[in-house]
């Protein structure tokens, strides 16, 4: 599959079946503008994507989208944060060099003196069980409505 | 003329509360305004005299510090320099415990009312499909009382603000090890200032950043374990808020 960077520029990840576990005790946090552009991220969130600093900033979550992840999904949270709702999930991201790792997300919206100024996404290590619920979860839904 | 309350969060060993005396001293003589210092040891007690308007500058933890800027028209003034808030949960040397995942449900757990060390220790019981349904949570008030639990065989694990763990006397640590430890990074104490002090927060906050510069005021950052204060602004401060509410259930 083709990335593209906010400066155009794009290269093709081959995604391999390698999954990196994520670290005890880890936050990962970043924060978008309201379309998904990313304008914060920390130490934990370069080191488990495999991208710079540089490559996040500006370029859009959706990244991270693994192609095994169900666009029902990541309608369901669209549709949760833009009504100003927290939304909760679990994720399989996909890495810089292809391989994946799995979070429990939440994603909140930020909002200033009454305005939605962007969201804030904080991911954690999930269980193991919830993990293989979803794997089992999101393959079926992939088979029911093919993206 | 009239005399303020300063209150600091009662999640602190006595060696870190001796240098908050030595910093009140300071205080009032930077601002040339009596300030009494008011130390709590419960959170409820506190949290009481909050909601009863009788605090008027506060280092905070990060939970009470979103209750507090919500709720009672607090402002963040400064957090301390290099240091964040981190929890750990611990184990006795002799558990057969190695990593989180080996935890079972009906496990143990001693804790106090510190509540984002009580919500980032549950955060990590999370990957090993414990929560607060199906796990035994005794809380205490003091984290020399969670040791003391550990070390007596009433519960399993305790959780610990890291830098209460490393205070704890050699003795009492030795027998413990840490399971796990958070690298959270960004969630931090406080100092938030109340409706009644916004007056004098420019004046306060000049005299804050420039404590490390000075020799009296480096000596009282040495007591209270800092290295300086850094600005807090005001979207920083609604920054950790939004953090704090991600992680609530």
């Amino acid at each position: 599959m083709f990335i593209t960077y906010h400066d155009g520029s794009s290269r093709e990840i081959t995604v391999i079946d390698q999954e990196v576990p994520y670290p005890d005790g880890k936050l990962i946090v970043s924060r978008t503008d309201t379309t998904g552009v990313i304008t914060h991220a920390n130490q934990a969130f370069i080191e488990m994507s495999g991208y710079s600093l540089d490559e996040l900033i500006g370029i859009n979550h959706n990244i991270l989208r693994h192609p095994d992840m169900p666009a029902a999904a990541f309608k369901d949270l669209w549709v949760t944060i833009q009504s100003g709702k927290k939304w909760n999930g679990y994720v399989k991201n996909l890495r810089k060099d292809g391989a994946f790792y799995w979070v429990k997300a939440t994603v909140i919206p930020n909002i200033r003196n009454g305005e939605l100024m962007g969201y804030t996404s904080v991911r954690r290590k999930p269980s193991r069980s919830k993990v293989d619920a979803c794997t089992a979860l999101y393959a079926q839904m992939k088979m029911d409505v093919p993206s | 003329m009239q005399t303020y309350t300063l209150s600091v969060s009662p999640d602190f060993s006595p060696e870190h509360l001796s240098g908050w005396f030595i910093f009140n001293t300071w205080l009032q003589k930077s601002l040339a305004t009596p300030f009494h210092l008011e130390l709590y040891d419960e959170f409820e007690l506190q949290r009481r005299d909050i909601q009863l308007d009788k605090i008027d500058l506060i280092y905070a933890n990060p939970y009470d510090a979103a209750m507090l800027v919500r709720e009672k028209g607090f402002q963040a003034v400064a957090r301390p320099a290099s240091t964040s808030d981190e929890a750990v949960i611990a184990v006795l040397n002799s558990s057969a415990c190695l990593s989180v995942d080996d935890l079972k449900e009906g496990v143990r757990v001693a804790t106090t009312h510190d509540p984002d060390v009580h919500m980032m220790g549950m955060i990590m019981l999370e990957p090993a499909d414990l929560d607060r349904s199906n796990v035994i949570v005794t809380p205490v008030h003091s984290y020399v009382i969670v040791a003391k639990h550990l070390l007596n065989g009433q519960a399993d694990i305790g959780f610990f603000l890291k830098d209460a763990f490393h205070d704890l006397s050699d003795l009492i640590r030795s027998q413990m090890r840490v399971l796990v430890e958070s690298q959270i990074d960004v969630i931090h104490h406080t100092l938030l200032a109340g409706p009644n002090v916004q007056h004098l927060i420019p004046q306060l906050l000049d005299n804050l950043l420039q404590m490390q510069d000075d020799i009296k005021g480096k000596a009282v950052l040495e007591s209270m374990q800092m290295t300086g204060w850094l600005k807090m602004e005001q979207e920083d401060t609604e920054f950790m808020i939004d953090l704090i509410d991600t992680l609530i259930e």
